[in-house]
């Protein structure tokens, strides 16, 4: 990791996501990126037992209660990016889908919590449904995100993975998650990381860029480490690690790697960039421990949809149950909350 | 509060855990506690309050145990040794019961140990008391295999333990579950700051089948503690706590022939080296020095980062602080809870007010009221700042730099403790060549604070001796089944009347640094024969002639890094010279002594130093089956430097059979030869001399054993004396030893039979076990 004098702090130099009125604190600059860094993409080290003994600590060290539990579990939900992502997606499932990220909660139960109404942090859908759920949020004010560049496998022609992030900002999907070549990363092409990276980022102009980093495809913590500096580094908005679709998804371990890169990154240059875990987070209680996990690590800067998202489809399910047994005091079912 | 400001703030709320199971038990006993004695509980006597040090309540009175009290518990213990010893496989089955009733008790220990300590919940329920399930569970099965793979050992009797307040559950589970496995019967002291846990582990243990009188609990200051420690009905002490304490109470029990064990204090060094992951390496120090608020004897507490990497580290260091939370330790999102008394909170402040480096205190929040200090750096210090030097016992870390791996090493280990030592690099071949090169107890590579029932704790130098936990920790409640005779004291031939001398003159000098030596004092003794004739002199060794020696060792020290193998070659070949002039030795020792048996001691002789080449490499470490991912290796390391009275009723037997076996694993070695007979061993240095042993390995030296007897127990750059002369010098070595909490093994007055090599006993004595943990994985 370099000296930070060598990266001078360039906050509030970046461009703003002018007239994108869905997302909250706008102020935040977008990473600029930075030339690639070899000797601190090099240096970076992660000592795996010892992450995972941090991981493994943390839900003991962390415990949210009550009314706590209840308000953090409503912001999980404003951080969550409702998914889908079946080979059998249609129009009407995603409609179905938008219309719960429009209404997450049950009235009820947010009027007895005294919230206003919440959204969730957006839609992520396939390129061919963006169309559709644009169409369907219109007017609710939440992002529509498309997977992009080939996803999940990250193997189609880069012309095409390019083409298919135009398309997709062109059909209104405001964030794309792309997907990076797993194979630079297990022969140590970081150059060509970082370029593949930087022509993805130019591609999605003003639409932000989540870099899927595929960390069950990566081998070792290492190089989970190394492809995020190098995604930041190429202008990634945030970084994300899976697709879910790979064997292991998202982890604690992989995370604390990934948000202590994050970290270094907003040490260097003054850029928070933002960290979407997706796939296999499916508990109120597995997205308490990762909201502790970036308060202590990142911040409560990062504790905002801006700058944090789980890519998630059944989590909701069981944070609105756990919100209903908060306000009845009683364990709530399933059924009684609306499917997405 | 509401749900809707939570949203925005994203504040960690109270989580707090219940305390009133914990508070009910209490209440069961009225809030007083008398001892438990004969497998019940006394009347309360004059009691002291046990308080909350987070609140400052009391929890309970608590009793002062009288001598009559103390007393009563001996005698108990004492009347319930032989037939618990009886039975391994029957104790087995009452150590597995209480391992299972802590289980099954765990979160009530817990929060007891919370309310009475003032540590976090979240230490108490996830590492204290699962810790001590794990220790009673190993030391069941230790028990059980007790008949089988310890058939030459037998339990010591009764014995005293003393246990500090750091991890008052813990400790005593240290103490007690080696103790009960192996036969013994024990009367313990918990710390009079908390009693609790001890109180209600004793009042539990009737549920798992503990016959009355296997385990007394007396509660009381340190003036309980010594009535234990002098206590004549005790076989042995073991005590955890403060260096100053265990160095009295190594005094107080000298030559009494009480086994000893002490874990003290430390200073223990938390080393980052440049291409460490820095942020696991912070990680790891919040785990370190802020774990039970520092108030650990292995706190990684002095921080030793390298140069180019210092000012970064720092920095992400004091931000990782800076999140650290403080508070009501029965909170379950808290980091740091309190200090355990009003009293050490103030010998923190004052300590970190008293130092002169950049002191930086954690911006988080401290609680109003109760014992609470904030994690605090202090940075810009060096070794000789007091505070690099003293142990501090509180959340404070100190730290300094260094340049290169040999700085590191030099650093680490310039220091009086020997406790543990952290490490953290992911290059493996530096992480192999400085852990071994660390004098300590124990090793954490890339890790810290992992501890476990089957790998060996405990420190070197003024850290303490003995080790808790595998089967290393056995030895400290055990001794031979064997015992051992009285010894005879042997007196050199008088002077006769009318003397008899050779024609020509040969003058033994004392043999120091591969060089013979004159005496430094100038003074001689002639050697008689029991027939009269003068068979020589010998030199009378003073102080500066140990001195001098012990500089020799010092200067010999790359004996203790050659190989076995090389050692073993080296072991023979002085058998193979000693074998080349085994008449004229026999004959020497026959003058000397007046009879007959010197060709079958020097063929014994000869035989033992094979015995020892064979074992030179052979005393294979350990991995320990440790459950973590990653080995924790047990190597047996040389003590370092040992001073040592040879017997006296065999020449040269006798000294063979105890250089043989230091120099086997790699220790120097000072001998005082036989007092009466010393000629054997003035003979023996010219074997020395041509058989390639390095000058300084072996130093021999001649004279009154009462004489150096104080010297070479107090002598603070020895590492341990033994002793097995004739003259009774077990008191003095012992109390002179209580200087630099050297290690000692005297014979009390007891003989040894040197027909036997014994060579149980002198692997044990001629080595430190080092346990070094390595966690791995990528």
């Amino acid at each position: 990791m370099p000296d930070t004098s060598n990266h001078p702090t360039r906050e509030g130099t970046g461009t703003a996501r002018g007239g994108d009125a869905h997302l909250p604190q706008l102020h935040e600059p977008r990473n600029a990126g930075m030339a690639l860094d070899m000797d601190w993409v090099r240096a970076a080290q992660a000592n795996t037992s010892a992450i995972e003994r941090r991981a493994a600590t943390l839900p003991g060290r962390r415990s949210v209660k009550k009314e706590y539990q209840a308000a953090w579990l409503l912001k999980a939900i404003t951080m969550i990016d409702l998914t889908t992502l079946a080979g059998d997606d249609t129009e009407g499932r995603v409609r179905r889908l938008c219309a719960k990220a429009a209404q997450p909660v049950r009235q009820d139960i947010l009027d007895a919590l005294g919230m206003g109404p919440i959204t969730t942090g957006a839609v992520c859908v396939y390129h061919d449904m963006v169309e559709t759920a644009v169409d369907a949020l219109k007017g609710t004010g939440i992002p529509v995100a498309a997977v992009s560049t080939g996803f999940p496998a990250g193997l189609s022609p880069l012309p095409l993975r390019v083409a298919e992030i135009r398309e997709s900002v062109k059909s209104g999907a405001q964030e794309i998650d792309i997907v990076i070549s797993r194979r630079h990363v297990l022969t140590g092409n970081w150059q060509a990381l970082y370029d593949e990276m930087a022509e993805f980022r130019a591609a999605c102009g003003d639409a932000h860029v989540k870099a899927i980093l595929a960390t069950g495809e990566l081998g070792t913590l290492r190089n989970v480490a190394r492809a995020s500096l190098v995604c930041m580094m190429a202008g990634a908005d945030f970084i994300k690690t899976s697709t879910g679709k790979e064997g292991v998804n998202a982890t604690l371990p992989v995370s604390l790697v990934m948000i202590r890169a994050i970290r270094a990154y907003h040490e260097a240059t003054g850029f928070r960039v933002g960290y979407k875990p997706a796939g296999g987070i499916s508990k109120a209680k597995d997205a308490l421990t990762y909201l502790a996990l970036i308060k202590d690590e990142l911040g409560d800067r990062w504790l905002q949809p801006d700058m944090f998202r789980f890519g998630a489809s059944s989590l909701l399910g069981d944070i609105e149950r756990q919100l209903e047994h908060h306000v009845t005091g009683r364990y709530s079912a399933g059924y009684r909350h609306a499917m997405a | 509060m509401n749900v809707r400001d939570i949203f925005h703030s994203m504040d960690y709320g109270p989580a707090p855990e219940s305390a009133s199971e914990a508070m009910d038990w209490l209440a069961s006993h009225k809030g007083m506690f008398g001892h438990w004695i004969d497998g019940g509980w006394t009347k309360a006597g004059k009691t002291f309050d046990s308080r909350n040090p987070a609140t400052g309540e009391t929890l309970a009175k608590v009793s002062q145990a009288s001598q009559k009290d103390v007393d009563a518990a001996v005698k108990a213990a004492r009347k319930a040794q032989k037939s618990w010893a009886k039975d391994a496989k029957a104790r087995a089955r009452v150590l597995y019961a209480l391992a299972r009733l802590i289980q099954k008790q765990s979160r009530l220990f817990a929060v007891l140990e919370t309310l009475d300590n003032g540590k976090p919940i979240r230490e108490s329920r996830d590492i204290d008391i699962p810790l001590v399930a794990r220790h009673f569970y190993y030391h069941a099965g230790m028990a059980q295999l007790m008949e089988d793979e310890l058939p030459d050992r037998e339990a010591l009797g009764v014995a005293g333990q003393i246990i500090p307040w750091n991890f008052p559950l813990l400790m005593l589970a240290w103490k007690v579950a080696p103790a009960l496995a192996m036969g013994n019967t024990v009367v313990l002291k918990p710390a009079e700051y908390t009693s609790l846990t001890a109180l209600l582990f004793a009042d539990l243990s009737r549920e798992a089948g503990v016959p009355p009188g296997v385990l007394n609990i007396v509660t009381g200051d340190g003036a309980v503690g010594q009535m234990i420690v002098d206590h004549p009905d005790i076989d042995k002490i073991a005590f955890t706590g403060s260096t100053s304490v265990g160095r009295k109470i190594r005094e107080a029990t000298a030559g009494s022939g009480k086994k000893l064990t002490l874990e003290l204090g430390g200073k223990s060094p938390y080393i980052v080296f440049d291409d460490a992951d820095l942020d696991s390496a912070i990680e790891g120090l919040v785990d370190a020095i802020w774990f039970n608020q520092g108030q650990v004897c292995c706190a990684g507490s002095r921080l030793l980062v390298q140069e180019g990497v210092a000012e970064r580290f720092y920095t992400r260091l004091r931000a990782r602080m800076d999140k650290l939370r403080l508070g009501d330790p029965l909170d379950k999102c808290i980091d740091v809870g309190a200090v355990v008394d009003p009293v050490q909170l103030k010998t923190i402040t004052d300590l970190v007010d008293g130092s002169d480096g950049e002191v930086y205190r954690a911006s988080t929040p401290l609680p109003e009221g109760g014992c609470f200090y904030p994690p605090t750096l202090i940075t810009g210090l060096q070794p000789a700042d007091r505070l690099m030097q003293e142990e501090i016992f509180g959340p404070v870390l100190v730290g300094t730099t260094f340049r290169t791996p040999a700085e590191a090493v030099d650093l680490a280990n310039n220091t009086r403790y020997g406790l543990a030592a952290t490490l953290w690099t992911e290059n493996v071949n530096l992480a192999l060549d400085i852990a071994p090169k660390l004098v300590s107890g124990v090793v954490w590579v890339n890790a810290t604070n992992l501890f476990d029932a089957a790998a060996g704790f405990g420190g070197v130098r003024e850290s303490g001796f003995g080790r808790e936990g595998g089967w290393e920790g056995l030895l400290a409640y055990t001794k031979p089944r064997k015992p051992l005779k009285k010894i005879d004291k042997v007196d050199p031939a008088a002077a006769p009347e009318k003397a008899e001398a050779d024609t020509l003159d040969r003058t033994a000098k004392l043999y120091i640094g591969g060089k013979q030596a004159r005496p430094d004092g100038g003074y001689s003794r002639a050697v008689w024969s029991p027939r009269g004739k003068l068979l020589g002199h010998v030199g009378l060794a003073n102080r500066k002639d140990l001195r001098n020696a012990v500089e020799a060792m010092n200067a010999a020290k790359g004996w203790s890094t050659t190989t076995g193998h090389l050692r073993a070659q080296i072991l023979y070949y002085i058998g193979e010279n000693l074998s080349a002039r085994a008449d004229e030795f026999a004959s020497r020792i026959d003058a000397m002594t007046g009879k007959r048996g010197g060709k079958a001691e020097v063929l014994a002789s000869i035989d033992r130093l094979f015995t020892w080449a064979a074992w030179a490499d052979k005393y294979d470490g350990r991995a320990k089956g440790v459950p973590i991912r990653g080995i924790a290796l047990a190597m047996n390391e040389p003590v370092g430097k040992i001073g040592a009275f040879a017997a006296d009723d065999s020449p040269l037997l006798g000294l063979v059979s105890i250089i043989a076996p230091a120099m086997a694993m790699g220790n120097r070695i000072t001998v005082m030869a036989s007092e009466p007979y010393p000629l054997a061993a003035t003979d023996f240095y010219q074997v020395l001399d041509t058989s390639d042993v390095p000058g300084g390995v072996v130093n021999i030296l001649t004279g009154s054993h009462s004489e150096l007897a104080a010297q070479m127990g107090g002598h603070m750059d020895l590492d341990a004396v033994w002793s097995f002369s004739s003259s009774d010098l077990s008191a003095v070595i012992e109390r002179e030893a209580a200087g630099n909490l050297k290690r000692t093994w005297v014979n009390h007055g007891r003989a040894r039979d040197w027909a036997e090599a014994d060579s149980a006993a002198f692997l044990s004595a001629a080595t430190e076990v080092k346990t070094i943990w390595v966690p791995y994985g990528e």
